[in-house]
C-alpha cells in the first residue's frame, strides 16, 4: 500500500488464533463443552478450581491438537509439558490459566494461502507454533443496572483452545483474510473446530505495524495488537483502518516502535475503528512455571504418523481432485470443498451416481447450497440421498427430464419421501409418445404459418416461441424433443 | 484401647465393644481433652455415632466390613469431607464446605472406617508447630506449654491424647514425621505418588503426600494399605499396585539389610546430643537384628532447606492464587476508602480478602514464592532450586546403590517452647532440616519414636527408603518395635 510518493510502506500482519477443538469434554475434566447452556451448569471441582481437585488431561484434545499441527505443517516434538500462565481475574478461578510456554505441542510450520491476485504467487505464511490451552470463564458486566453488576460464567472454563500463533509474515488485509479462510477451511474439514466466530470457537488477535522507507531510512512504527473482532471481514475493516491510522499518526508525530511499546486496541464494528484498551503492554510478568499436577507428554514418532495416516486429503488435494476426477471448474469445486467434508462427500456420490461432475456440480451449487441454508439442514439431514439424487440428474443428463422438470420433482422429494421414480409418478409425469408428440407440433405447426416460414428463411430460433406453447399444452413434453420434431416436420412439410 | 486400631478391631469381633461404644469413648476423650490440647478444628460426633451403629449394623447382621470397620480415625483439616468443614486452620476457609471427599477420606469410609473430626494444622501447611492456625495453637499432649510440631501438630497430637488410634496427616516438607517425633509415636511420608493428592488441599503440589500416624509400626501399614494406590484423578499418582505393607511385619529378623547411618546429619550444628544418642542407640538395635550398618553421606544436604524454602513458596504462591474471594471463601465486607480508590473494586476486594483472610506465615511465603518466579529472578531462585533438586535426587539414588535404609533423626530438636520461633522463621524452618530431603527426592520415610529425653520429651529417629519401598520401612520399622518399648510410652494424664 502506498500512501504518497516519497515513502514506500509494507503492512506487517502477524496473526494469533485460537481455535476451540471439538472435543466433547474439557481440556481437564469430563465437564461438557456445549456451547449455550444456562450458566455455571457445566462446572464441577475441576473447573471450579476448587481446593484439592486436579487436573486430568482429555487424551482427545492432544490428539486434535497433533491433528491441527499436522495440517498446518508443523513438526510435533517429542515432548510437551504444561504452564501455569498466572493472572487475578474472577473468570479464572484458579488464578492460573493452564497453558503451554515453552514446549507446546506443535512447533514450526507454515500455511500456504492462495494467490489474493492474480499478479501475486501462492504465499507460504509460516507459523511460529500452536499450544494447547484452557479457556477462561465468560464475565458479563451489567454496566445498566447502574450497579456495575457483574456475573461470571464458567461454562467455558476449561474448554481446549489451540492457539496458534503466526509469523509476521502477512502483507495486507486481504492476505490476513485469507490466511483465516485457509486456516478455518484446515480445521473444519478436519474436523478439528467448528471455527464459529459468533460462538467463539475461533478468536483472532492481530499484530499490526507498518514498515516505512522516509528520506532513505527504514522505519518501523510502533506495533498494536488489534482484538475484539468478531468476523473475518471486521478482522480486514480492522486492520485496514490500523493501517491508516498508523501512517496518519507517524506522519503526525514521528514516532517509531523504538519509541513506544506495543499498545492494545479494540475495534468497534459499529463505529468502524480501533480504540484504545491498553496505554502500554505493562510488561505483564505471568510468572511461567511448569505445572506441578500434570506430567510431561511424550509422543512418539509413532503416534505421529499413526494421526497422519488418519489426516485423509486436505482441502487443497480435494480440490484438485474433485476438478480432475469430476471434470469441474476451480471455483465451483472451491464452493463444494468450503462446505465441509460431508458435503463433499454428498456431492461426489451423486456426481458419481449420475455419471455427470458438471451437472453436479451446477445442482449443487444452486439447488442443493440454497435449501440447506433456507432450510437450515446439515448434510445429515438433507432429505434426498446420494443415490436417488444423482437418479433424477441422469435423467436430466439422458434428456427424460427437462431442468425446470427435474426441478419440480427434486421439490417433490424434498417434502416427500425422496424417491425419484414415486416423485415422477406423483407429478404425473409421463414421457411423451412420439406419435402425440408429432400430433402435437403438426397443431402448433398449422396454427402458425409465419414462424414456419421465418425457419424457412433462416430464422433457427423463431421454433423457440413454439416450445414454450408446446409445454403449455402438455407440461410433460420435453423441449428438446419438441424442437427436434418441429424441424422435421417443417423440412417434411 | 483407643491407642491401637488392631486391638478395636479385635473388640468387635469378640463381641467385647460395639462400635458405637468404641466411637462415644473417643468422643469422651476429644472432649476431655480439647480444651486443653486442642487438637482438632471441628468433631463430629453426631454423624460418627451414626456411621458407628451403621457399622454394627452390619456386623450383627453379618456383612462385609471394611479394614477399618468401627475404628475412630482423625484426618487433617486439609483433606476434603462432604460433612464437616475443610478450612486448613485458615480464616480464608473459615465454613468451606468441599462438594466432594478426597480420595483417601472415601478409601477410608469405603473401609468402614469413623471419621470422628478434623484435626489442627498450621494455616495452609506452612509452619512447624501448628502455631499458624487461625484456629488456637495446638498444644503437646507431653508437655502442654510446648508445640506439638507442625504442620500435623493436631494429626500427631489426636493420636498422643488418646482420643484416636490413627489419623492422616499431609507432609510436604516434614509436616507428619516432625510432629510424630514430637508427640512421641509413629508417622509414614510415603513415596510421592502412592497416595492421591485428589482432595489434598495443595500446599506444594510436587511435594505434599498424605500419610498415616499412629502408635505403631502395625497401624501405620494397616491405614497405609488403606489409601495407597493410583487413582486417575491425580495425574501424579503412580500406576503401580502396592504391596500389601500389613504382611511385612517383622519381629528381629534384619539379616541381610544394610542400613546407612546419616553422619552428617547426627554431627549437625545444634542437634540434641539425646537425639544423637537415640540414633545410634537405634543402629545398634539393628545391627542386634542382624542388619548391616555403615557410613552414609548425603553430599548436598547442606542445601536441602534452601532448596525446599524456594521450590514449596513457589508452588504455594500459585496454589494459593485460588483464594481470592471471588468464588468461595472469605471476602472483605468492606471494601472502601483509599484502596478502593487507588485500586478500583475489583483488586481492592481481592487485596483486602486476601489480607484479612491470610496469617502472616502464608503471606510471608505467597510474597517468597511470587518473587521467586518473577520474571528476572525465576532463574536465579525457581530454576535454580530445580537443579539442586535434581542434585539431591541424585544423592539418594547413590546412597541408596550403596544400602537399603537410610537411618538418621528425624528432627534436630526436641518439641520447642509454644511462641519459642514463631516470631523467627529461619529458626523455625531449621526444624524441616532432616525431613525435607525425602520430599524434594519424593522417597518414602517413617519417624518411629525412639525414647524420652531428660526433660520427657519425646524422640524421634527417621528411616528413609527408596521410592517405592515402604514395606523396606515396615520392615526394619516393625523390627525395631518388637525389640524397643518406645512407641509404647504414654504421656501422663490421658487414659488410652
Amino acid at each position: 500500500m502506498t500512501h504518497s510518493d516519497e515513502h514506500s510502506t509494507e503492512t506487517i500482519i502477524g496473526l494469533e488464533v485460537h481455535v476451540q477443538l471439538k472435543t466433547e469434554t474439557k481440556l481437564f475434566c469430563g465437564c461438557s463443552t456445549a456451547f449455550g447452556g444456562p450458566p455455571n451448569t457445566q462446572v464441577c471441582p475441576v473447573c471450579l478450581g476448587h481446593p484439592g481437585a486436579l487436573p486430568v488431561i482429555n487424551a482427545h484434545a492432544i490428539e486434535l491438537s497433533i491433528r491441527a499441527g499436522l495440517a498446518i505443517n508443523c513438526s510435533i516434538p517429542p515432548m510437551t509439558k504444561w504452564d501455569r500462565k498466572q493472572y487475578f481475574y474472577p473468570d479464572l478461578p484458579k488464578g492460573y490459566q493452564i497453558s503451554q510456554f515453552d514446549l507446546p505441542i506443535c512447533a514450526e510450520g507454515h500455511l500456504e494461502i492462495p494467490a489474493v491476485s492474480e499478479d501475486d504467487p501462492t504465499r507460504r505464511i509460516g507459523i511460529i507454533r500452536a499450544h494447547l490451552e484452557e479457556d477462561a470463564g465468560k464475565s458479563m458486566h451489567d454496566e445498566a443496572s447502574g450497579q456495575c453488576d457483574s456475573r461470571i460464567d464458567l461454562n467455558r472454563c476449561g474448554t481446549p483452545l489451540l492457539e496458534i500463533v503466526s509469523y509476521p509474515d502477512l502483507r495486507s488485509s486481504h492476505e490476513a483474510k485469507a490466511y483465516l479462510d485457509e486456516l478455518k477451511l484446515r480445521m473444519t474439514h478436519l474436523g478439528i473446530s467448528d471455527c464459529e466466530m459468533q460462538e467463539g470457537s475461533l478468536r483472532v488477535d492481530a499484530n499490526v505495524n507498518l514498515h516505512l522507507k522516509a528520506n532513505g531510512k527504514k522505519i518501523a512504527t510502533p506495533i498494536v495488537e488489534i482484538k475484539n473482532m468478531n468476523s473475518f471481514r471486521a478482522v480486514e475493516h480492522a486492520i485496514d483502518y490500523e493501517v491508516d491510522r498508523q501512517y496518519d499518526l507517524w506522519e503526525e508525530t514521528g514516532k517509531t516502535i523504538e519509541e513506544e511499546s506495543k499498545t492494545t486496541r479494540g475495534w468497534d464494528d459499529t463505529t468502524g475503528k480501533t480504540f484504545l484498551q491498553r496505554e502500554k503492554e505493562e510488561s505483564a510478568d505471568y510468572r511461567y512455571f511448569p505445572d506441578p499436577d500434570l506430567l510431561p507428554i511424550r509422543i512418539s514418532q509413532e503416534r505421529v504418523d499413526e494421526i497422519r495416516a488418519t489426516l485423509g486429503e486436505l482441502p487443497g488435494e480435494t480440490l484438485e481432485r474433485l476438478q480432475q476426477q469430476h471434470r469441474i471448474k476451480a471455483y465451483d469445486a472451491e464452493v463444494i470443498v468450503n462446505q465441509g467434508r460431508e458435503f463433499i462427500s454428498f456431492f461426489e456420490e451423486v456426481a458419481t451416481a449420475c455419471d455427470d461432475g458438471k451437472r453436479a456440480s451446477s445442482w449443487f451449487q444452486q439447488d442443493v447450497l440454497r435449501t440447506m441454508n433456507d432450510q437450515q439442514l446439515s448434510v445429515s439431514q438433507f432429505p434426498i440421498n446420494g443415490q436417488q439424487l444423482g437418479l433424477l440428474l441422469r435423467k436430466v443428463s439422458s434428456g427424460e427430464l427437462d431442468n425446470s422438470r427435474a426441478r419440480d420433482v427434486f421439490q417433490f422429494m424434498l417434502t416427500n419421501d425422496g424417491e425419484v421414480d414415486s416423485a415422477i409418478q406423483s407429478l404425473g409425469i409421463a414421457s411423451v409418445g412420439t406419435d402425440e408428440l408429432e400430433g402435437l407440433c403438426q397443431n402448433l405447426l398449422e396454427s402458425n404459418p409465419q414462424i414456419v416460414e421465418d425457419y424457412r428463411n433462416g430464422k433457427q430460433q423463431a421454433v423457440g416461441s413454439l416450445i414454450g406453447q408446446a409445454k403449455k399444452k402438455n407440461p410433460n413434453a420435453n423441449p428438446k424433443a419438441v424442437r427436434e420434431t418441429l424441424i422435421k416436420l417443417i423440412q417434411t412439410m | 484401647m483407643l491407642d491401637s486400631a488392631s486391638e478395636i478391631l479385635r473388640l468387635q469381633a469378640s463381641g467385647e465393644a460395639s462400635a458405637v461404644e468404641i466411637i462415644k469413648r473417643s468422643i469422651e476423650q476429644i472432649e476431655a481433652s480439647q480444651d486443653k490440647i486442642n487438637a482438632y478444628t471441628c468433631v463430629n460426633a453426631e454423624l460418627a455415632i451414626r456411621d458407628a451403629e451403621t457399622v454394627d449394623v452390619k456386623r450383627k447382621s453379618g456383612q462385609p466390613l471394611g479394614k477399618l470397620a468401627g475404628v475412630p480415625v482423625a484426618v487433617k483439616d486439609i483433606l476434603c469431607t462432604t460433612d464437616m468443614p475443610t478450612t486448613c486452620s485458615s480464616k480464608m476457609l473459615e465454613n468451606f464446605m468441599a462438594p466432594y471427599d478426597a480420595t483417601v477420606v472415601r478409601r477410608l469410609r469405603e473401609e468402614d472406617a469413623i471419621l470422628v473430626g478434623k484435626t489442627n494444622m498450621d494455616e495452609f501447611a506452612m509452619g512447624g508447630s501448628t502455631e499458624t492456625s487461625a484456629f488456637g495453637v495446638t498444644r503437646n499432649p507431653w508437655d502442654n506449654n510446648r508445640t506439638p510440631g507442625g504442620s500435623s501438630g493436631g494429626a500427631a497430637a489426636c493420636v498422643a491424647s488418646g482420643t484416636v488410634p490413627l489419623s492422616l496427616g499431609s507432609d510436604t516438607g516434614g509436616s507428619i514425621r516432625q510432629p510424630a517425633a514430637f508427640c512421641g509415636v509413629t508417622g509414614l511420608k510415603p513415596t510421592y505418588g502412592r497416595v492421591s493428592r485428589y482432595g489434598l488441599v495443595a500446599f506444594a503440589s510436587s511435594l505434599d503426600q498424605v500419610g498415616p500416624i499412629a502408635w505403631s509400626v502395625e497401624d501405620v501399614a494397616v491405614l497405609t494399605d488403606v489409601i495407597s494406590g493410583f487413582e486417575p484423578r491425580d495425574s501424579t499418582s503412580l500406576n503401580q499396585e502396592p504391596p500389601c505393607l500389613s504382611s511385612v511385619l517383622q519381629s528381629n529378623d534384619l539379616r541381610g539389610l544394610k542400613i546407612g547411618i546419616l553422619e552428617d546429619a547426627l554431627n549437625s550444628e545444634g542437634i540434641e546430643p539425646s537425639i544423637r544418642q537415640s540414633v545410634i542407640d537405634a543402629a545398634e538395635t539393628f545391627k542386634q537384628a542382624g542388619a548391616e550398618i555403615v557410613e552414609i553421606q548425603l553430599p548436598h544436604s547442606e542445601h536441602y532447606v534452601p532448596t525446599y524454602y524456594v521450590i514449596a513458596p513457589s508452588e504455594a504462591s500459585s496454589n494459593l492464587s485460588r483464594y481470592d474471594g471471588a468464588h468461595y471463601g472469605h471476602r472483605s465486607a468492606k471494601v472502601d476508602g483509599d484502596l478502593l480508590a487507588s485500586l478500583g473494586p475489583l483488586a481492592a476486594t481481592y487485596c483486602k480478602s486476601r489480607s484479612e483472610g491470610f496469617g502472616t506465615e502464608v503471606k510471608r511465603r505467597i510474597m517468597i514464592g511470587t518473587y521467586a518466579l518473577s520474571e528476572g529472578y525465576a532463574d536465579q531462585y525457581y530454576n535454580q532450586a530445580l537443579k539442586v533438586r535434581r542434585l539431591i535426587k541424585s544423592d539418594y539414588d547413590a546412597a541408596f546403590s550403596q544400602v537399603d535404609l537410610l537411618l538418621g533423626p528425624t528432627t534436630p530438636t526436641t518439641a520447642f517452647p509454644l511462641g519459642e520461633r514463631l516470631d523467627n522463621p529461619l529458626q523455625m524452618y531449621l526444624v524441616d532440616l532432616f525431613t525435607v530431603g525425602a520430599n524434594l527426592a519424593g522417597i518414602p520415610a517413617i519417624s518411629l519414636p525412639a525414647g524420652l529425653n531428660s526433660s520427657g520429651l519425646p524422640i524421634g529417629i527417621q528411616l528413609q527408603a527408596p521410592a517405592l519401598q515402604e514395606s523396606r520401612l515396615i520392615f526394619a520399622g516393625s523390627a525395631y518395635q518388637a525389640m524397643t518399648d518406645f512407641h509404647k510410652l504414654r504421656p501422663d494424664n490421658f487414659s488410652f
